[in-house]
């Protein structure tokens, strides 16, 4: 990076360190921390999607469509999360590379699972052993962000249930009262009134999903914990900056960028539910409404 | 083999006990759920000893944030903040990384070099080190559950406790605490119900699996890596820890009954099996 970081054993001190700071594979280590905010952007709102369409199933008043809305949240909430993600990565790839398989080789011979192989054509393989590796890399990526919003959808889910439960009966009926369709009743009275009973249930989830991303490690994507892993551990004088084991720091490094990303959110959601609550006809509106008298 | 035979060889593997060697090839479903099953042994200890423990502790956490003195306050708060506002899984990595580098800081107590040896080593094990994080972590949730219940015990009860002449001690023992405790006992199930989900975590993160003796998750993800196939060995897990978790709902709802079987029906907290999952 610097001029004089051109050979790293003559230097000492802050020299060295700030060589230390600017190699390559730091560089890495730092652009793996937008890999986690970016996982966070990218998740919430498709968890959230996930959530609202679990909700509105879990509503329904088709039978099956309604076991499957209430099933989804519970099962998902009744079992270990790691498990959860352990399992949709590879069921998700498997799942993916069955049905390409199904399509592009409809006259492949051989059953797929051979023993303990699961053998697709090549044509079906996700991605395609030719393509390059920012293509596995995104592929990786994306099955991540389908297997938290998968898991975080099922928590949205039940969220959003309570909240549209918590709207008062009150407005549904003065919307019947007005001629209002089941349809236009819950998109112009439920939905706008829901987000202010949901945004407690939704900040935690928010606070969750933040502690839930260095669970990306084991997905196989290489995000902090792996760089912090891999930076940390000790090196001998054959590397260019030898160094004892750090990966005690690099720790460290990683709990105050959390602590930081929670605090920071803390406050942003205190101010956004200050927010949503004003005008609303609870006691906290009611609250906003006379101290601003 | 049949599946009496399996159960013999891997039934206590989890904790050393049985065939040293794991299953390689041709597995079958008798093995995966009594493997399984066997790592379930650990989660079951974590999450027991992690709970027995952090009870107390999150009891003098909560008590110590609701001091007056900010010398006592400020500490739990920062605890709390601190367990509760990172990753769980950082925290295993951080420990386990801390009690690695343990013995070469060298602390020397005067209970003489083996002893000493002896037990900075162990923190580096499971069995130890990952029970004092998930202690330390419980500690922090729980101690906010429990401050939370703390300030919503009834003005009327301490005032009657004052009434009666009960001060310090006695009053904190008889009526603030119990009070505190059925008030915060709902959520506090479902810390717990989440702290079993938790101890899955420990084999993941740092704390390695010494001569393959893993939890269930460690044994269901062995099993799915071999087999390439994960629909059997992730849907026994979570067969298992739904039972786990019943487990927890009946042990915990039996207190709560206690708890409570002072009240009019009505008026008893309800349980609402109403879980967060990660931390």
């Amino acid at each position: 990076m610097f001029s004089y970081c051109s050979d790293p054993h003559t230097l000492e001190g802050a020299r060295w360190l700030s060589c230390y700071l600017t190699t390559g594979k730091q560089m890495a280590f730092y652009a793996s921390f937008a890999t986690v905010l970016a996982l966070l952007l990218v998740t919430a709102p498709v968890a959230l999607l996930f959530g609202f369409g679990g909700a509105m199933a879990a509503r329904s008043h088709f039978l099956p469509l309604r076991w499957f809305g209430r099933g989804y949240s519970a099962i998902v909430r009744g079992v270990p999360d790691i498990a959860f993600f352990l399992f949709f990565v590879i069921a998700l790839d498997q799942g993916l590379e069955y049905i390409r398989h199904k399509i592009k080789c409809p006259d492949w011979d051989q059953p797929i699972r051979q023993g303990n192989d699961f053998v697709v054509c090549p044509q079906a393989k996700l991605p395609l052993s030719s393509s390059p590796q920012w293509v596995h890399e995104v592929y990786g990526f994306s099955l991540a962000v389908v297997t938290f919003a998968i898991v975080f959808g099922a928590f949205a889910a039940n969220v959003l249930y309570g909240a549209m439960r918590a709207v008062p009966r009150a407005q549904i009926e003065t919307a019947e009262a007005y001629g209002m369709t089941r349809r236009q009743t819950f998109w112009r009275i439920l939905v706008p009134q829901m987000w202010i009973y949901a945004l407690p249930g939704l900040s935690n989830l928010w606070m969750i999903l933040i502690k839930a991303t260095p669970l990306l490690f084991l997905l196989g994507i290489e995000d902090i914990v792996y760089w912090a892993r891999e930076l940390g551990g000790m090196k001998t004088s054959a590397f260019a900056y030898p160094h004892p084991d750090w990966r005690l720091w690099y720790f460290l490094a990683l709990m105050v960028f959390y602590l930081t990303l929670t605090r920071v959110s803390e406050v942003f959601l205190g101010r956004l539910a200050a927010r949503l609550t004003h005008g609303q006809a609870t006691i906290g509106g009611e609250r906003l409404r006379t101290a601003a008298r | 083999m049949s599946c009496l035979d399996t159960v013999q060889a891997y039934g206590l593997r989890a904790i050393g006990i049985g065939s040293r060697l794991l299953p390689k090839t041709d597995f079958t479903l008798c093995e995966q759920f009594t493997l399984i099953g066997s790592g379930l042994i650990w989660n079951i200890y974590f999450g027991v000893l992690a709970l027995l423990f952090g009870f107390f502790m999150s009891t003098g956490v909560a008590l110590a944030k609701n001091a007056r003195s900010r010398w006592i306050r400020k500490p739990a708060e920062w605890f709390i903040f601190v367990f509760r506002g990172s990753p769980l899984f950082i925290q295993f990595f951080l420990f386990y990384e801390a009690f690695v580098l343990l013995p070469k800081v060298g602390i020397d107590i005067t209970l003489g070099p083996v002893e000493l040896t002896a037990q900075t080593r162990w923190l580096t094990r499971a069995w130890l080190g990952a029970v004092i994080v998930l202690f330390l972590n419980t500690s922090a949730y729980a101690g906010e559950i429990f401050h939370g219940a703390l300030q919503a015990v009834p003005r009327g009860d301490v005032e009657a406790a004052d009434a009666y002449g009960m001060r310090g001690w006695t009053r904190f023992r008889r009526i603030i605490w119990p009070t505190m405790l059925r008030l915060a006992w709902p959520a506090y199930t479902n810390e717990a119900i989440f702290m079993f989900h938790a101890t899955t975590l420990v084999f993941f993160s740092g704390f390695p699996a010494w001569q393959q003796k893993g939890d269930a998750l460690y044994y269901a993800s062995y099993f799915a890596d071999k087999t390439f196939n994960p629909f059997i060995p992730y849907p026994i897990l979570a067969g298992y820890f739904i039972l786990l978790t019943l487990t927890v709902i009946a042990v915990f709802g039996a207190i709560n009954r206690r708890l409570n079987r002072h009240l009019a029906p009505e008026r008893r907290q309800k349980m609402r099996f109403r879980p967060q999952m990660i931390r």
